[in-house]
């Protein structure tokens, strides 16, 4: 689909939960009660002890009973339904030319990790952050996106055998 | 009058299936983009594909335009609209850690998600890679808390912080995402006329 197209799609369901939520989208949230849930269940003392854990751990319902866990939810169904009716479903490791499947792999699960932190120190990622708070002119969310955007080039050159 | 869940239209049970639905509609989008493939979304750091800035920056400016002029027309109420608080150095320090996981991993947290779902099993090991990272934060959460806590600055808006009114920053965006957006069209000629005679 045409990039700008996209992005208007994308722009409208932001401007949708706006309008029907007062609230925007978001993505890491979800996985951090995932996450918090884990902890629960195999440390509940450590969880309950924990201010962090504590906020996605509601008091008397089910933690998987939140926006967020509903909205991405919502999002792998979306992105089946966009990827069947293209053809694009497949079993495969996305990765640069000169690069391995494994070494593509660990790259992705320390990339991975190392944005999960960063998107809980920021107190959102890309879509809790940079699109819902861009879109309500937010400074904290201005500053992230820019502060992303920066890392990422500046640190593209060291990663480069990965992409190209 | 909007939001229609702040004016009490539903109650939070039925904010769930409104969660599920505008979540299909973000997951469709993302991956209609092509952002369900890490390589697309790399290319942004590399210059040959500069998707994720117009996919971005036309969400963002849909929307806040959307915002405004159903404000203006008194449609939605804008001061029940949640602005998200600003934490400046948390936010800024946040962003260049984050920035490093984005083009090492090759996606964020909902690209991911569209990722896995569409097969790409790198996609499934940073979302366990995510994970892992979001449980080192909350176990070293006693620690960094006080950073976390650190430069709060409320709900801050650009337009507040510029002096200028809501309308001026709104259009300010608007004119500087076309500008952006040009140069993205330029710079990927550029790149593709460059590989092209090499």
């Amino acid at each position: 689909m045409n990039p700008y197209l996209a992005g208007i799609g994308l722009g409208l369901v932001l401007l949708a939960a706006y309008v029907v939520m007062g609230r925007g989208i978001g993505a890491s949230g979800a996985f951090t009660s995932v996450v918090a849930a884990g902890v629960q269940t195999v440390a509940p003392a450590h969880a309950q002890a924990s201010a962090f854990y504590k906020e996605y751990l509601p008091a008397n319902t089910n933690p998987f009973k939140d926006w967020l866990v509903f909205e991405v939810a919502g999002v792998i169904v979306g992105g089946l339904i966009s990827g069947m009716l293209a053809g694009r479903v497949k079993r495969t490791i996305d990765r640069g030319p000169n690069t391995t499947d494994s070494r593509r792999l660990v790259f992705a699960v320390v990339g991975g990790a190392i944005m999960g932190f960063g998107s809980k120190l920021a107190r959102g990622c890309t879509s809790g952050q940079a699109l819902t708070g861009g879109a309500v002119l937010s400074v904290g969310s201005w500053v992230f996106m820019l502060a992303v955007f920066a890392s990422a080039y500046a640190v593209a050159y060291f990663v480069r055998r990965q992409w190209n | 009058m909007a939001p229609f869940y702040r004016f009490g239209l539903f109650g939070d049970d039925t904010s769930l299936l409104f969660a599920f639905i505008i979540g299909i509609g973000f997951g469709f989008f993302l991956e209609r983009a092509g952002f369900g493939s890490s390589t697309k979304l790399a290319a942004q750091f590399y210059g040959r594909d500069l998707t994720v800035f117009k996919v971005m920056f036309t969400a963002i400016i849909t929307a806040m335009l959307g915002l405004f002029w159903l404000g203006w027309a008194g449609i939605v109420d804008l001061s029940l609209v949640n602005i998200l608080p600003t934490f400046l150095m948390p936010q800024l320090v946040g962003g260049l850690i984050f920035g490093v996981g984005f083009v090492m991993g090759g996606y964020c947290p909902g690209t991911s998600c569209v990722a896995a779902v569409t097969g790409k099993m790198d996609g499934w090991v940073h979302l366990i890679g995510m994970m892992a990272g979001i449980l080192l934060f909350g176990e070293l959460f006693p620690t960094l808390e006080t950073f976390y806590a650190s430069s709060s600055m409320g709900q801050t808006t650009l337009d507040g912080v510029l002096g200028v009114s809501y309308g001026t920053a709104v259009f300010s965006i608007v004119v500087l995402a076309l500008a952006g957006f040009y140069l993205a069209e330029k710079i990927e000629q550029r790149f593709s006329s460059a590989t092209a005679s090499s």
